[in-house]
C-alpha cells in the first residue's frame, strides 16, 4: 500500500455537483499536478458531505480541514497554502451558523472546573452529535485519516502501546497489548467489538460519550479495526440507551455516507464498517466472554478462558472488545501521540479517567479528571463535599465489586495499582461515597443483594456463594448470625474471588474482604446482636430469603 | 507429539503439549477431584472443584478445563486448594435436599461419594434449598430439580449428543434451573425418552420412571402368568449393576436371576429380533423390488422413532414398519404363546428388561395393544433389575448359568448383535445375503458395521445387485443422514438408526457409568456372544421357522401385518403447549 501524505475528499452530493463541485475538483487536480504534488496528494469524491448550503465543500485530511462556498480559482490557494506548505486558508473554511458564535478550541483550552481535563469528553456538550460537519470541524476523523495515509498498523499498535492506555471498562488491561495479540494472527475474519453493556448501578458515562460524540467511537473503532486487521465493528449496547442507539445509527449512517466507514476509507483499500447490537440488559452481558455469548444469539454467560477473545471470540474468530471510554481515548492519541498522553495522569497510568461519584456527595454526577488525583480531591474538592454535615464513613470505588475504604485512604491516588493494592479496584469509575449514618452490614447486604441477582448461575462459587453471603449478611443485620458467621464469611469470600469462573464472582466479595478488614469490630458487634450505627434494628423484620 | 514438562506436587510428568491439567496430574498418578467433568462430553468447567494452584496465577485453576504449558508448576492440595474445593462442595450441599436414603442414587451418586471423600461431615453454613416440584409428565423419566447440582451434564448430552434440546439452563443466579425452556414440563416438548440425560446425570436429578412395584405385585399375584423377555444388550451389562467389570457376558447367570424372582417363563427378545430380521429383510426386498421409498430405515429403537416423528416427520415413509423386537414379543406372547400353552391372555403379566428407557414410553404408545391387550405391561431398565435383584438378595455372580426357556427364549448370534450399533444391519445382511443368492455366506462378520464411529457405511454385492447400506448412532449423528436424505443425497438402500451412542449396550438405561470406553468393552462382549452361538443367522431360528409354520404363516403376511407392523405418528417439534408460552 502506498501513502499518501494528504487526502482531500470532494463532496460528490447532488447539490454540491450543481453548485460546480465538478470544476472545483477539476481545478484542484490541475493545481496539484501544478505543484508537482500527485504523488503524496490523493483526491477522493465522496458522498454527501453535509452543508449543502455552502456547497461546494471539500475536506483536507490529516488535519480534516472542511472548506466551504468553493470557486475552482480558489483552489490554487488551498494548494499553495495548505498542501504545500501546511497553513490552513483560514478565510475559506467552513464554518456553521453556532461555530461562528462559538469558535472551536483546542483540547488544551478545555480545561474549565478546577481539576477537570477532558480527553474523553472533549466534544461531549461542545458539538451538536448529529453533525458529523462539526465533528470533523473540531478535529474529527483526523487521527483516522492520520492512521491510514501515514501510519502501518503495527504502527498504531506501537503508539497505543507506547501512550500506556489501560481498558477502562474494568479490568485495566494495556489496550495496545490487547491489541498487539490479535494483530498477528492470520484469520479470514477479525471483529473489534466496542462494550458499550455499561452494567454498573448508577454509572452512565459510557452513555454520555455515546450521546454526546458518538463519532469518536465510530473513528476509534476503525483505527482499531486498521490496527489489528478487522474489518467488521460491533457496538454492544444497553438496549435501554435509545439516544446513545439512535445517535450512534445516524453517525454511522453519515459517515458511512462520507465514506468514512465502508469500502476503501480515504482510498486506502482499507475496509471497515459497523452494526449496532442491543443487549439483553443483564449486568453479567458487561463481561467480554458474556457479550460474545450473547451476540451469538446464546444466553449471556462468560465463557472458560482460554481461549481469550483476542485469539478466538466471536463465532471463534479474533475479537478484540474494548470499552467506551478507551475507545474514546484513541483518536487524541493518535493525533498527539503517545509522549502527549503518558504526560497526563500518573506515570503508570496515563491519562484521565471519567468517574460517576454517587451516594452521599454534594456534585453528583459525572467528571473526567487525571488519573492519580486523591479520593480527597475529588469529594471535597470537585465532589463538594458530604451533604448535611456528616462525616465520610466510607468510599467504595470502581462499582459494587470495588472495595470499601475508610477514610485513612482518602490521599490514595486513584489509579490501578494504588487501588488494587488498597483492595480495591478503578473498575469503570464508579465513585460511591457513604457517610457515617450508614451501618457496613447494612451496606454490604445490599451488594451482595445485587450479585445473588446478577450472578449467572453458572459456576457454584459465585451461584451459592453470592446467596450465602447475603443470607449471612441478613442474618448478621438481622442479630441472628451464629458466632462463626464471620469465619464462614472469609472462607467464602477467600473461595469466591479464588475459585469463580468470571470477573463477576471473583470481584464480587471485594466490598466485602475490605469492610473485614477496615470494619471488622463493626461487623463483628452485629455478632453479638448490636448495631453501633443504629440501622440494622430496623432492618430486623426484612430478613430475606 | 509435540511434549511439554510439567511439576504436578512435585512431580515431573511429560505430557502432550494441549493436555488439561487433570490429564496431566492423572499422568503423575494424582488424582484431582472432580463433580461436571465428564470425559465423554465437552468441559464445562462449572463446578469449581477440580481447582488447583498453578504457581504465578493469581486465581486457582479448573484441572479439568485448564491447559497445562512447559514448565508449568501445579500444586493439588494446597491449603487454599483445600479450602476453596470443600466450600465449594458445602456451597451445593447447603443447596441439597438431605435425602440420601430416599434417593434413587444412595451410594451411587457422585456428589454424596466426594463429599465422603472430602470428609465433609457438617453443614457449616446455612441452609436454602430450592423446593422444586418433580417433573412426572413423561412415562419414561423423573426429573426431581431439587436435586440438581447444575453441571449441565444433561444439556450438553441432550443438545451436543442428541441433537434434541429439549432441556436448557433457565433462569438466573441462586434460581437457575434446568428445565424445558419456556417453563413447561418435558411430557411437553420434544424429548424424545432417551434417557442418555439420566446416564450422565450426577445425582439423583434425573432417573427413569420406576417400575419394580408393578412387577413386584404381578410376580406375587397368583392369577398372573408372569413372563419376561430380556434385551440382548442386558447380557454385557447387567453384570456391573451386581458389581462385575464391565464386559463380562452373564446370559445364564441372568437367566438364573429371574427364575429367583419368580419370573414363570424367562425368554429372550433376541428371539423376535430374529424375528425383526425375517420381517425387515422380506419389507427391504420388496421395497427393492417395487421401487418404493429408499433408502429404508430400521425402526427398533423408540428414542429414535420419536425423534424422526417430532423432528422430521415427513422422512416417516422412510421406517421400516416393523415394530420394534420388544413389541413383537409382546404381541406373540399374548396371542401365539397363550394359544399354545392354554393360557388365557388376560392372565399373562409381559415384562421386558431393557437397556432403555424410551422403550417405556414405547410400550405405552396406544396402537401397541394388538393382542388385544397391552402387549407389554412393564418395562424394567437394566438399573432397575439390578435394584430387584439386590433387594432379593441374590448373589449374581455366583449363580449357576441356566437356559432360556422355549420357544420364545430360542435365538441366534444375529439376534444377540442387536445390541451394539451395527448389529441390526449385520444380521439383516447375513440373513438378506443367503435368501437373496441361495447361497451361504463365506464369512458372517460385517466389521465395516461394527465398532463406534458416528457414520458407518459398507457396501455388499448380493450377486450383481449391489446393495450400499449406512449405520449410526446417537441422534446428532442421525440428523446428518436425514439431512442427506432430505436433500437426496443419500444413496443408500438401507440404514440402521439407534438412537443412543453405542446402540442399546449405551442405552439410557444402562448401568451408570456408561462411558465411552465401558460401551466399548460392552460391544466386544456382545460380539463374543454372538460368536459362541451355535446358530448365528436369523432364518435359521428353528423356533422362529416354527412361528411362521404354525402361527404367522408367511413373512409380511396377513397375521404379521396384524401383529408385527405398525404405523407412526407426525409430531411438532414445538409441541403446542411449549409454543403458547
Ligand atoms: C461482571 C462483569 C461486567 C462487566 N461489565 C462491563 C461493562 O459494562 N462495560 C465494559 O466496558 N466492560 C465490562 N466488563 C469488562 C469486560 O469484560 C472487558 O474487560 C472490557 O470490556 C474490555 O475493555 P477494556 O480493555 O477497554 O476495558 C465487565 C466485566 C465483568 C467481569
Ligand atoms: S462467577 Fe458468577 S457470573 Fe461469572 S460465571 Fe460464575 S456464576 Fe456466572
Ligand atoms: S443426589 Fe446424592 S447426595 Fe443428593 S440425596 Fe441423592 S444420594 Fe444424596
Ligand atoms: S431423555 Fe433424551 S431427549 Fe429427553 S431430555 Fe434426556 S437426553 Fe434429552
Ligand atoms: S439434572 Fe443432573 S446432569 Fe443435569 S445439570 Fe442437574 S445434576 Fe447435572
Ligand atoms: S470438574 Fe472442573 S470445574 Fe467441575
Amino acid at each position: 500500500m502506498s501513502y499518501f501524505r494528504a487526502h482531500v475528499l470532494v463532496c460528490a452530493g447532488t447539490p454540491c455537483m450543481l453548485k460546480g463541485a465538478g470544476a472545483v475538483k477539476d481545478a484542484l487536480c490541475r493545481e496539484i499536478e501544478r505543484a508537482g504534488l500527485q504523488e503524496e496528494v490523493r483526491v477522493v469524491e465522496t458522498g454527501c458531505l453535509g452543508p449543502c448550503d455552502d456547497g461546494p465543500v471539500i475536506v483536507v485530511y490529516p488535519e480534516g480541514v472542511m472548506y466551504s462556498k468553493l470557486k475552482p480559482e480558489e483552489m490554487s490557494r488551498i494548494v499553495q497554502q495548505h498542501l504545500l506548505k501546511g497553513r490552513v486558508v483560514e478565510d475559506l473554511v467552513y464554518r456553521a451558523e453556532k461555530e461562528k458564535a462559538k469558535p472551536v478550541v483546542s483540547l488544551e483550552e478545555q480545561g474549565y472546573l478546577d481539576r477537570q481535563y477532558r480527553i474523553v469528553l472533549r466534544n461531549c456538550g461542545r458539538i451538536d452529535p448529529d453533525s458529523i460537519e462539526e465533528y470533523i470541524a473540531n478535529g474529527g476523523y483526523e487521527a483516522l485519516g492520520k492512521a491510514l495515509t501515514t501510519m502501518t498498523p503495527e504502527q498504531v499498535v506501537a503508539t497505543v502501546k507506547d501512550s500506556g492506555l489501560r481498558g477502562r471498562g474494568g479490568a485495566g488491561f494495556p489496550t495496545g497489548l490487547k491489541w498487539s495479540f490479535t494483530a498477528p494472527i492470520a484469520a479470514d475474519q477479525k471483529y473489534i467489538i466496542c462494550n458499550a453493556d455499561e452494567g454498573e448501578p448508577g454509572t452512565f458515562k459510557d452513555r454520555l460519550i455515546l450521546e454526546g460524540d458518538p463519532h469518536s467511537i465510530i473513528e476509534a473503532m476503525a483505527i482499531a479495526g486498521y490496527a489489528v486487521g478487522a474489518d467488521q465493528g460491533i457496538v454492544y449496547i444497553r438496549g435501554e440507551y435509545h439516544l446513545s442507539i439512535e445517535r450512534l445509527q445516524r453517525a454511522a449512517a453519515r459517515a458511512r455516507e462520507l465514506g468514512l466507514l465502508g469500502k476503501d476509507i480515504f482510498g486506502t483499500g482499507f475496509n471497515f464498517d459497523l452494526q449496532i447490537r442491543t443487549g439483553a440488559g443483564a449486568y453479567v452481558c458487561g463481561e467480554e466472554t458474556a457479550l460474545i455469548e450473547s451476540l451469538e444469539g446464546k444466553r449471556g454467560e462468560p465463557r472458560l478462558k482460554p481461549p481469550y477473545p483476542g485469539v478466538a471470540g466471536l463465532w471463534g474468530k479474533p475479537t478484540v472488545v474494548n470499552n467506551v471510554e478507551t475507545l474514546a481515548n484513541i483518536p487524541p492519541i493518535i493525533l498527539k501521540g503517545a509522549e502527549w498522553f503518558r504526560g497526563i495522569g500518573t506515570e503508570k497510568t496515563p491519562g484521565t479517567k471519567v468517574f460517576t461519584m454517587l451516594g452521599d456527595i454534594t456534585n453528583q454526577g459525572l467528571i473526567e479528571v487525571p488519573m492519580g488525583i486523591t479520593l480527597r480531591e475529588v469529594i471535597y474538592g470537585v465532589g463538594g463535599g458530604i451533604p448535611n454535615g456528616r462525616g465520610f464513613k466510607l468510599a467504595q470505588t470502581g462499582g459494587t465489586s470495588g472495595g470499601c475504604l475508610p477514610k485513612e485512604f482518602l490521599d490514595l491516588p486513584m489509579d490501578y495499582d494504588s487501588l488494587a493494592e488498597a483492595g480495591s479496584a478503578l473498575g469503570s469509575g464508579a465513585l460511591l461515597v457513604i457517610d457515617d449514618s450508614h451501618c457496613i452490614v447494612d451496606v454490604l447486604r445490599s451488594f451482595m443483594k445485587f450479585f445473588q441477582h446478577e450472578s449467572c448461575g453458572q459456576c457454584t462459587p459465585c451461584r451459592e456463594g453470592t446467596a450465602r453471603l447475603y443470607q449471612l449478611f441478613s442474618d448478621l443485620a438481622a442479630g441472628k448470625a451464629g458466632q462463626d458467621a464471620v469465619q464462614l464469611i472469609k472462607e467464602l469470600c477467600q473461595t469466591m474471588q479464588l475459585s469463580s469462573l468470571c470477573g463477576l464472582g471473583q470481584s464480587a466479595p471485594n466490598g466485602v474482604v475490605t469492610a473485614l478488614q477496615y470494619f471488622e469490630e463493626e461487623i463483628q458487634k452485629h455478632v453479638a446482636g448490636e448495631c453501633p450505627a443504629g440501622v440494622c434494628r430496623i432492618s430486623m423484620g426484612s430478613r430475606a430469603v | 507429539m509435540e511434549m511439554v514438562k510439567v511439576t504436578i506436587d512435585g512431580r515431573e510428568v511429560q505430557v502432550p503439549k494441549n493436555s488439561t491439567i487433570l490429564a496431566a496430574a492423572r499422568a503423575a498418578g494424582i488424582e484431582v477431584p472432580t463433580l461436571c467433568y465428564n470425559e465423554d462430553l465437552d468441559v464445562k468447567g462449572m463446578c469449581r472443584v477440580c481447582v488447583v494452584e498453578v504457581e504465578g496465577s493469581r486465581t486457582l485453576q479448573t484441572a479439568c478445563s485448564q491447559p497445562v504449558s512447559d514448565g508449568m508448576v501445579v500444586h493439588t492440595n494446597s491449603p487454599r486448594v483445600r479450602q476453596a474445593r470443600r466450600v465449594n462442595v458445602e456451597l451445593l450441599l447447603s443447596n441439597h435436599p438431605q435425602d440420601c436414603l430416599g434417593c434413587v442414587r444412595n451410594q451411587r451418586c457422585e456428589l454424596q461419594t466426594l463429599a465422603d471423600q472430602l470428609g465433609i461431615r457438617e453443614l457449616r453454613f446455612p441452609r436454602q434449598v430450592k423446593s422444586e416440584q418433580k417433573d412426572i409428565s413423561t412415562p419414561a423419566l423423573v426429573r426431581d430439580p431439587s436435586k440438581c447440582i447444575l453441571c449441565r451434564r444433561c444439556v450438553e448430552v441432550c443438545h451436543q449428543v442428541q441433537g434434541v434440546g429439549a432441556l436448557y439452563p433457565v433462569n438466573r443466579g441462586f434460581d437457575t434451573t434446568i428445565a424445558p425452556a419456556g417453563g413447561v414440563d418435558l411430557g411437553d416438548v420434544a424429548c424424545v425418552q432417551c434417557g442418555q440425560c439420566s446416564l450422565v446425570c450426577p445425582v439423583g436429578a434425573i432417573y427413569e420412571q420406576d417400575h419394580t412395584e408393578r412387577v413386584w405385585a404381578a410376580l406375587a399375584n397368583p392369577d398372573k402368568h408372569v413372563v419376561v423377555q430380556t434385551a440382548p444388550a442386558i447380557r454385557v451389562s447387567i453384570g456391573e449393576e451386581m458389581g462385575l467389570e464391565p464386559g463380562e457376558v452373564t446370559t445364564g447367570q441372568l437367566v438364573a436371576a429371574l427364575r429367583r424372582l419368580g419370573f414363570d417363563r424367562v425368554f429372550d427378545t433376541d428371539f423376535s429380533a430374529d424375528l425383526t430380521i425375517i420381517e425387515e429383510g422380506h419389507e427391504l426386498l420388496k421395497r427393492l423390488e417395487n421401487g418404493e421409498t429408499m433408502p429404508m430405515i430400521t425402526s427398533c429403537s423408540p428414542g429414535w422413532i420419536k425423534y424422526i416423528e417430532h423432528f422430521y416427520p415427513d422422512l416417516l415413509p422412510h421406517l421400516s414398519t416393523c415394530k420394534s423386537p420388544q413389541q413383537m414379543f409382546g404381541a406373540l406372547a399374548k396371542t401365539y404363546y397363550a394359544e399354545k400353552a392354554g393360557i388365557d391372555p388376560a392372565n399373562i403379566y409381559v415384562v421386558s428388561i431393557m437397556p432403555c428407557t424410551a422403550k417405556k414410553f414405547e410400550c405405552g404408545r396406544p396402537e401397541m395393544i394388538d393382542s388385544g391387550y397391552p402387549d407389554v405391561d412393564a418395562v424394567l431398565t437394566t438399573r432397575e433389575l439390578g435394584r430387584m435383584l439386590r433387594e432379593n438378595g441374590i448373589k449374581f455372580s455366583e449363580l449357576p448359568e441356566e437356559e432360556y426357556d422355549a420357544p420364545l427364549g430360542i435365538s441366534t448370534g444375529a439376534g444377540v448383535i442387536f445390541g451394539a450399533t451395527g448389529g441390526v444391519m449385520e444380521a439383516a445382511l447375513r440373513t438378506v445375503y443367503e435368501v437373496v443368492t441361495g447361497e451361504t455366506l463365506p464369512s458372517l462378520d460385517f466389521t465395516a458395521v461394527r465398532g463406534l464411529e458416528g457414520i458407518k457405511e459398507a457396501e455388499v454385492d448380493l450377486k450383481g445387485k449391489k446393495v450400499k447400506v449406512a449405520v449410526t448412532h446417537g441422534l446428532g449423528n442421525a440428523r446428518k443422514l436425514l439431512d442427506l436424505i432430505k436433500a437426496g443425497k443419500a444413496d443408500y438402500q438401507f440404514i440402521e438408526i439407534m438412537c443412543c451412542p453405542g446402540g442399546c449396550i449405551g442405552g439410557g438405561g444402562q448401568p451408570i457409568p456408561t462411558t465411552k470406553e465401558i460401551r466399548q468393552k460392552r460391544i466386544d462382549a456382545i460380539y463374543r456372544a454372538d460368536a459362541g452361538m451355535p446358530l448365528r443367522k436369523s432364518h435359521e431360528n428353528p423356533a422362529v421357522q416354527t412361528l411362521y409354520k404354525e402361527f404367522l404363516g408367511e413373512p409380511l403376511g396377513e397375521k404379521s401385518h396384524e401383529l408385527l407392523h405398525t404405523q407412526y405418528t407426525k409430531r411438532e417439534k414445538y409441541p403446542e403447549k411449549a409454543a403458547d408460552m
